[in-house]
Formats: C-alpha cells, sequence, structure tokens
C-alpha cells in the first residue's frame, strides 16, 4: 500500500435528493492499494457515495477526486480508470466465457492481440479453460464470481469498486474470491468494497461505517475493535449501528 | 398425535441436465425451528417450493402436517404461511390493506391473530396507510412475515429472510422469529449465512443439490474431528501464501482476523512455529480453537469433493 498516492480523495461530499441528505458531509482518502471497506446498514447512503465515486452520478456539493481526476469535469476519463462489479449484475449471461473477456476488455480499447495473449492467462489462472465456450449461465455462482472479479480488473485500473461481490457464494469460493482481491491490491489495484459479511470486513486494511448519510467511525479493523473494546467487527458494527 | 412435522423422504428434483435435489431425506419436528443452511444454487429454493406444493419432485414425496405435497396440495396452501426470497405482496396496495387482503384470502381476519403478528406489526404501524412498494427494506420484511402469519398456520417457511440486509437488521429478524417460537408454530428458514445456524434448534446443510448433514448446530461442531487452531501473524497475506508449501498443513482458510488451519496428524504447532519463524514471519499467535457452523461446512464440502473424485 502506498499510503502517499490518495487515489480517492473525498471532501465535504453532500448529495440531497429532494429534502432527504443521502451523503452528509462525507470526507475521506482511500490510499493506492489499500483494501478498503464502505460498511453502513441498508439505507445508510452507501449505494449513493458509491455512485458518485464510479462518475455515474453528482453530488450536491464537495470536492472529490478519483484516480486523480476532478468528480465534476473529468467523469469520462474516471471512467476509464475504475473497475466494478457488483452481486447482482457482473457479466452478460447470454454470452460465452471468453465472449465476455473481449467484450469488456473491448470496451476499454484494449488492442485485439492483447486481449488474446490475457485472455488465454486469465483462463489459465482462473482454471477456466475448459469452460471458455460455455454461457456465464452454466457456470457455478462461485466461478461466475471470480470471473467476473478478474474482467472487472481485466484493463488494470488504478481502482475497482465491489458491490457485495461475495453474497450467496459459498464459504471455500468466498474465500478464494478474497485471495484475488489480496493478490489485486499486491498488484496496486485499489479495491474499495461492501460487503455484509462481518468477517470479511476483518480482511480490509480500513473501513468506514455509515450511518445516516454520515461516516461515524473510520479506521483499520484493529483499532475499531480496541477503540470499541469488542472481540470482532461483528460487534464494532453493532456497537455503532444500532 | 405424530410430532413430526415435515417429513421428506428421497426427493430429487431435475432441472434439465441439472440435479437441483439429490436424495434429500430428512424430518422437522413440530414447534422446531429449521434452518436450511447454504449457498446460492444449494436447492433451497427447489425445496420450499416443494415443500409449498408450487413445485413436484421427480421422484420422492413430501409430507407437510400429514398432507402429501402432491395429492393434498389445497389442504397444504391453508396452513403453512410462505415468505418467498423476493418481495411479493401488492406494492400499491397500503401496509393495512396487504394484510387485511391476506387475512381475507385464508378466510380470517386481522383482528381474529393479531395477537401473533402484534409484536412485529407493532413496528410498522405508523406506517399503515403508506403503500407497500414504499417501504424501507427492513419494513418490507416486517409486513411480509405479519402477512405469512396472519392466517395462523402451522408452519412458516421463510426462503432467505436476510440476503442482502445489513448485520443489525439480520439480528433483529432472527430475533423476531425466536420470539414467535415456542407456540406450537414449524418454522423452516433457509439462508446463506452459517453464523445464523447456530440461531436454530436444528439444521440441514445443503450444497450443489445435496445434504452435507443434518443435526443440532452443537452436535455438527462436535462431528468437526479435526483440532482446529486460530493462527496470526503480522503480515497475514504473505502467512497464508506461505503456509500453502509447508508440508504438514491440512486445510487453511481465512477467518476474519485468523487462518483458521488444521494440520496433519504427526504433526505439531510448535514445530509449524518454528518454521514460520524461519521464514522471518513476525508476531506468530497460535492458539487451539473450537470450530464453527462454518468451518464444519467447509470440511464437508471437502469431504465431499473427495468422494466424488
Amino acid at each position: 500500500m502506498n499510503q502517499d498516492n490518495k487515489v480517492i480523495a473525498v471532501r465535504n461530499m453532500v448529495k440531497k435528493f429532494g429534502n432527504f441528505t443521502a451523503n452528509d458531509h462525507l470526507t475521506f482518502n482511500v490510499c493506492e492499494g489499500e483494501i478498503f471497506g464502505f460498511l453502513g446498514a441498508n439505507g445508510a447512503g452507501k449505494t449513493t457515495a458509491l455512485r458518485i465515486l464510479c462518475g455515474l452520478s453528482l453530488p450536491t456539493s464537495g470536492e472529490i477526486r478519483v484516480a486523480g481526476y476532478n468528480i465534476y469535469s473529468d467523469r469520462e476519463k474516471i471512467k476509464k480508470r475504475i473497475g466494478y462489479m457488483s452481486q447482482k449484475f457482473s457479466l452478460y449471461e447470454d454470452l460465452k466465457v471468453y465472449e465476455n473477456i473481449r467484450f469488456y476488455a473491448g470496451i476499454y480499447g484494449l488492442g485485439r492481440k492483447y486481449i488474446m495473449e490475457r485472455t488465454e492467462q486469465l483462463l489459465e489462472t482462473l482454471g477456466l479453460q475448459d469452460v471458455r465456450n460455455k454461457l456465464i449461465t452454466e457456470l457455478p455462482l462461485g466461478w461466475r464470481q471470480k470471473l467476473a472479479f478478474s474482467v472487472a480488473i481485466f484493463h488494470q485500473p488504478s481502482i475497482v469498486f465491489l458491490d457485495e461481490p461475495t453474497g450467496g457464494v459459498d464459504p471455500v469460493t468466498r474465500r478464494q474470491f478474497w485471495d484475488l482481491i489480496y493478490q489485486a491490491s499486491n498488484d496496486g489495484i485499489t479495491v474499495f468494497v461492501t460487503t455484509h459479511y462481518m468477517d470479511e470486513a476483518e480482511y480490509c486494511d480500513r473501513v468506514s461505517i455509515m450511518d445516516a448519510g454520515r461516516i461515524v467511525a473510520i479506521d483499520s479493523p484493529g483499532e475499531l475493535k480496541s477503540t470499541y473494546n469488542v472481540k470482532n467487527m461483528d460487534e464494532v458494527f453493532l456497537a455503532i449501528a444500532r | 398425535m405424530s410430532q413430526i412435522s415435515v417429513d421428506i423422504r428421497d426427493v430429487y428434483k431435475h432441472y434439465a441436465d441439472v440435479l437441483a435435489l439429490d436424495s434429500i431425506s430428512f424430518q422437522v419436528n413440530k414447534g422446531e425451528l429449521f434452518g436450511l443452511i447454504g449457498p446460492d444454487g444449494a436447492g433451497k429454493t427447489s425445496l420450499f417450493r416443494i415443500l409449498t406444493s408450487l413445485l413436484l419432485p421427480d421422484e420422492g414425496t413430501a409430507i407437510v402436517e400429514g398432507f402429501d405435497v402432491d395429492r393434498d396440495f389445497r389442504e397444504i396452501r391453508k396452513i403453512i404461511g410462505y415468505m418467498p426470497g423476493r418481495f411479493s405482496l401488492y406494492q400499491d396496495l397500503t401496509v393495512e390493506e396487504n394484510l387485511s387482503f391476506y387475512a381475507t384470502v385464508f378466510g380470517t381476519t386481522v383482528e381474529e391473530n393479531y395477537d401473533l403478528i402484534k409484536d412485529i406489526y407493532i413496528q410498522i404501524e405508523p406506517f399503515r396507510k403508506r403503500r407497500a412498494g414504499k417501504l424501507s427494506g427492513g419494513m418490507k420484511q416486517k409486513l411480509a412475515l405479519s402477512c405469512a402469519l396472519i392466517h395462523k398456520p402451522r408452519v412458516l417457511i421463510l426462503d432467505e429472510p436476510t440476503t442482502g440486509v445489513d448485520a443489525v437488521s439480520r439480528k433483529e429478524f432472527w430475533e423476531m422469529l425466536l420470539r414467535l417460537k415456542g407456540s406450537d408454530l414449524t418454522m423452516l428458514v433457509s439462508t446463506p449465512y452459517m453464523d445464523e445456524a447456530e440461531l436454530c434448534d436444528r439444521v440441514a446443510l445443503l450444497q450443489d443439490g445435496k445434504l452435507l448433514s443434518v443435526n443440532t448446530p452443537a452436535r455438527i461442531k462436535e462431528d468437526f474431528q479435526q483440532q482446529l487452531w486460530a493462527l496470526r501473524a503480522e503480515n497475514m497475506y504473505n502467512l497464508k501464501n506461505d503456509l500453502e508449501g509447508y508440508a504438514d498443513i491440512r486445510s487453511v482458510f481465512l477467518f476474519g482476523q485468523d487462518l483458521h488451519i488444521t494440520l496433519k496428524q504427526e504433526d505439531r504447532p510448535q514445530k509449524l512455529q518454528a518454521w514460520l519463524e524461519n521464514m522471518g514471519h513476525k508476531k506468530i499467535h497460535i492458539e487451539t480453537i473450537h470450530p464453527g457452523v462454518e468451518d464444519c461446512f467447509m470440511e464437508l464440502m471437502s469431504k465431499e469433493e473427495l468422494n466424488q473424485v
């Protein structure tokens, strides 16, 4: 992790929908290569913030830079430098495995030859050579999520945003998924992840916890546990969000 | 009268080439809070749809409160309450309209069984004039549970009520379920969250259409035959990578701030510790621990894989 390079810098981010304040003066940084857990109860404002950081929605006010670009003026540049995957939607079900890779890589403007080489590498690493010609629907959910993650970082983005990537995945595959996250982080990719599994919060370098539109805690899991004098992140979360 | 509420015997279900349920048999006792624990694709929803008479098994039988799901489906539909995974109340009816609609369909009134839902409904009553579609996730859940209970069912079937729900709301939902216990109501709840297994009287662990185990959470943990260790060091990422090269390691899994590991029989933790120190690891901490249901689930998964080879 490179603490000097802030790949996400947020100052006083506010987002209002009419009278409702979904994000109330959020201020935080995320460093290069960091695994940053973005936690909070349902309706706390996580999705709103995530959409702004991905360049999909504009904040009401605040200074925000993502991957070195200004969120107001350079949203298209930001989109090229980030990757995204979620539990709900990740890959095209009516495309084959290799077609999905080619499609995503093509969208990011990567060259044909490069795509072909990297695709072979990727299929080998994931052990998916034998299913390259299968439709996504024919893969078990766990394989699909691992592939979706690899596709989301195929263009080597600065940051990858993961929105509940492991929901419903079996416990073994869920851990293999985190192996992939660690590898990406080791390669310098910043990982911004939301999850409802509190054991996964422990795997993050730092976590923030949102409640009613505000960030109410932000620190490493170790510091949070000692601050709240509890054994695990589950208890930290309950102490804060209840 | 029989103490068995749900009796499933040798149930198979195929979808095209996929075997969704592979010889499933178990019983649920009356008044039990029974958990069906497993990831997506394990077969939880298929099994619940069979028990609710919405889907027929290819082979095998399923009896609910003495009624056969095939032959006596009309009786079954009267005595079960079912909360499907997707919110399926009428979005354009208000909270109270939904509730009285469900009561009427079952030939009863909200007043008659109000006692049963009072604790839950009281939390959404301030919003009774609001349309169901405009409720927050947590409130929708409470309304759905109220509607599933309003005809005083003998069996309550809840399909993944806590999926996608934050840790606090998850806890609150289980507190509601635990309060419903003690009456004669039999409850079947499915979930991908292994920690929720601990709150059930008994659980079935399900993976890829197969039953891995059916037992009380305590017995499932007793059946874990290995010595389990929690291991920690300064650099967890390197620790895990290095352990894969350790000859006497049997399994390594990340568990929150620790690794949970089992060693081959002849090995001793002192030897492992010395080896890790030699590899340059610092602040090594190793202690023996008791397994949780998730440890057991993964152990059973790997046994199942071995069986298939």
